[in-house]
């Protein structure tokens, strides 16, 4: 019953698929495909959108991420009462500017995203290609070990990797990597276990190609479709899981601006009414997961239909 | 059957053995303990004695298989800053999380099958869309963010509900306590299951059988009831089961937002405190949940799906 993860058995290989199609209808399926999403192509815009914010805070931010004006503290946001235009989405209890923080705090969020689902997926692509080619003790090691840290929820786990490695980017994406790879290592498992019995891994395999050839060079290409889309979907919740460990104090040093940090920082100014402070960077943090969230099932739809995540 | 069930059994003993010296050797790494329990003005002979005295400064395999001899008899050692037996503590807390996951789980379940059918019989009208859109947003709303934004409204804007604690004990207490953590808690799964309930469906209502029972004139309702949703409810089980896990793991974000006590709140505070042994303790109880819902869930399989096979 462990197969939550159903795999997909496509019995063609998805580039062949694409490019069968783009031929008859003479216009790539990726254009007829979104043209039929359009939420997916609003999507794409807003990450666009966030990941311009990211590279280029240094150069639309008005002020100074770390250092605020205290006297300004608290400031509400421009359009109400006691606003001012200097500070476009208001300031938080040390005068610094929101509207400059969540454009940095976006830097964060997409580093870690992005890094941190490399690492997992290297880690998990590796492993689950070592189950499921050669069997035997190694896939029952590996899969035993899945096991045990499924068995632990995933929050629970980091927060006790970051609690013996300390704060810290490079910290934070080393513990979101090492706990992301059991999604990977099992579909990638999965689908190893049937493509392996294939007729080419058989030739290959004749023709006295080694191992490693045949894992790397013959079958892992089979299996990137379902990889992209896992990555994807990998990328929402690993932002989630940041600004869940940013929220609790352990993720970088809480001077950085992260989008999960400033929320704890407006938790204390719930009740006496500033709630632009948790506001603005809760919903930066919604909108990035959203829009990765809908692309990804684009991807899902065009890619691989049949994985279920 | 029986033979299946001590195997799975003896399985599920191995995960937990396993979770143990994962966490064990992970907090072993967080460095001594006895710094911050000795006083400032500590000799360097003192802190040996001390580690000495605790243990700390055998090899961390004797140290493992001391904690777990122990562990079996429902010993998990004492905390480090509150001196009270682990197991007491965590017990104590048990109960919160219970009540809060349970919750939050019963919410999840009893609302996402009906909204998941209502999406799927009547896909693509508005209320299909208007499901669809708050399963999305759902999902990428982050817990702490919702949880904030139901104190802001609920408890400070309108004064309707409590925003912290269990309360004082009165049932009507306890009940609006639970509230806000709960939905919290709740909507990220509430929000995934809606849509795999109705992708599930959906997938079921374009098998043969159901045109089959169509074609020979049964009524929609015994269609979508007796042939399709008994179907279509099975891999929904099994991410049911899996998603009490992620409860259990995201009560450690809403019992930190609402000071609720229970062990997630208890395992944030220790691994602040450097409280080694409760850290150890807490997180193997929560594993030991874990496994055992999904041993069950995987049993339970069987009985609503006759095509299981033990073997």
């Amino acid at each position: 019953m462990n197969q939550t993860v159903a795999t997909s058995t496509a019995e063609q290989p998805l580039s062949e698929l694409g490019k069968a199609q783009t031929r008859r209808k003479g216009q790539p399926r990726i254009f007829r495909s979104l043209r039929q999403n359009r939420l997916a192509v609003v999507s794409f815009f807003i990450l666009v959108l966030i990941l311009v914010a990211a590279v280029g805070a240094p150069l639309f931010a008005p002020h100074d991420p770390e250092r605020g004006v205290l006297i300004d503290s608290k400031k509400p946001p421009m359009w109400a009462e006691g606003g001012s235009s200097d500070y476009l989405l208001g300031t938080d209890a040390l005068g610094r500017d929101i509207f400059t923080r969540v454009l940095y705090g976006a830097r964060i969020s997409l580093i870690v995203g992005f890094t941190a689902v490399v690492l997992a997926g290297a880690i998990g692509i590796t492993l689950g290609m070592l189950s499921g080619f050669y069997g035997g003790r190694i896939d029952d090691i590996i899969m035993r070990l899945a096991d045990i840290q499924l068995a632990i929820p995933f929050i629970l786990l980091a927060i006790a990797i970051l609690a013996v490695l300390g704060q810290g980017l490079d910290k934070i994406i080393l513990t979101l990597g090492i706990s992301g790879w059991v999604t990977y290592g099992r579909v990638v498992r999965g689908q190893v276990l049937s493509w392996k019995e294939k007729d080419f891994v058989e030739a290959a395999r004749a023709i006295g190609a080694k191992n490693g050839t045949i894992m790397f060079r013959h079958i892992l290409p089979n299996t990137v479709a379902s990889i992209i889309v896992i990555a994807s979907f990998a990328v929402a919740s690993t932002i989630l899981a940041e600004a869940s460990l940013s929220f609790l104090g352990l993720g970088v040093p809480p001077t950085t601006p992260t989008w999960g940090g400033m929320v704890a920082s407006g938790r204390d100014y719930i009740i006496t009414g500033q709630w632009w402070i948790y506001t603005f960077p809760g919903i930066a943090i919604m909108l990035t997961v959203l829009a990765i969230n809908v692309v990804g099932d684009w991807l899902r739809d065009f890619l691989d239909p049949r994985l279920r995540l | 059957m029986f033979r299946y069930i001590i195997r799975r059994l003896l399985q599920s003993i191995l995960v937990v053995i396993g979770v143990s010296i994962l966490v064990f050797v992970i907090l072993f790494q967080t460095g001594d303990p006895t710094l911050l329990m000795a006083s400032p003005d500590a000799t360097k002979e003192d802190l040996e004695q001390l580690r000495h005295n605790l243990g700390f400064d055998r090899p961390i395999y004797i140290q493992y298989l001391d904690f777990a001899s122990d562990a079996v008899r429902g010993d998990f050692g004492t905390s480090l800053r509150q001196g009270q037996p682990v197991f007491d503590l965590v017990i104590d807390r048990v109960p919160a999380t219970l009540k809060l996951a349970l919750t939050a789980f019963v919410l999840s379940v009893v609302i996402s099958i009906p909204v998941g059918i209502i999406s799927a019989t009547k896909r693509n009208s508005l209320a299909d869309n208007a499901v669809m859109g708050f399963s999305l947003l759902g999902q990428a709303l982050p817990g702490f963010f919702l949880g904030i934004m139901l104190i802001y409204i609920f408890g400070g804007k309108l004064g309707w509900l409590p925003s912290y604690g269990q309360g004082d004990g009165s049932l009507v207490s306890s009940i609006k306590h639970l509230i806000l953590p709960a939905i919290t808690l709740s909507t990220f799964s509430l929000a995934r299951n809606a849509r795999l309930v109705r992708s599930s469906l959906l997938e079921v209502l374009g098998l043969d059988f159901v045109r089959t029972a169509r074609s020979k004139g049964l009524a929609e309702r015994v269609v979508m009831y007796r042939h399709a949703l008994k179907n279509a409810l099975i891999p929904v089980v099994t991410i049911f089961g899996l998603e009490f896990g992620t409860l259990l793991g995201g009560a450690v974000i809403t019992e930190t937002v609402f000071a609720w006590p229970g062990i997630g709140r208890l395992v944030v505070l220790a691994i602040q405190q450097r409280d080694f042994p409760v850290v150890v303790g807490a997180v193997t109880v929560i594993a030991i949940v874990f496994v055992f819902i999904n041993l069950a869930v995987d049993l339970l399989y069987g009985v609503i799906d006759p095509r299981v096979r033990y073997s």
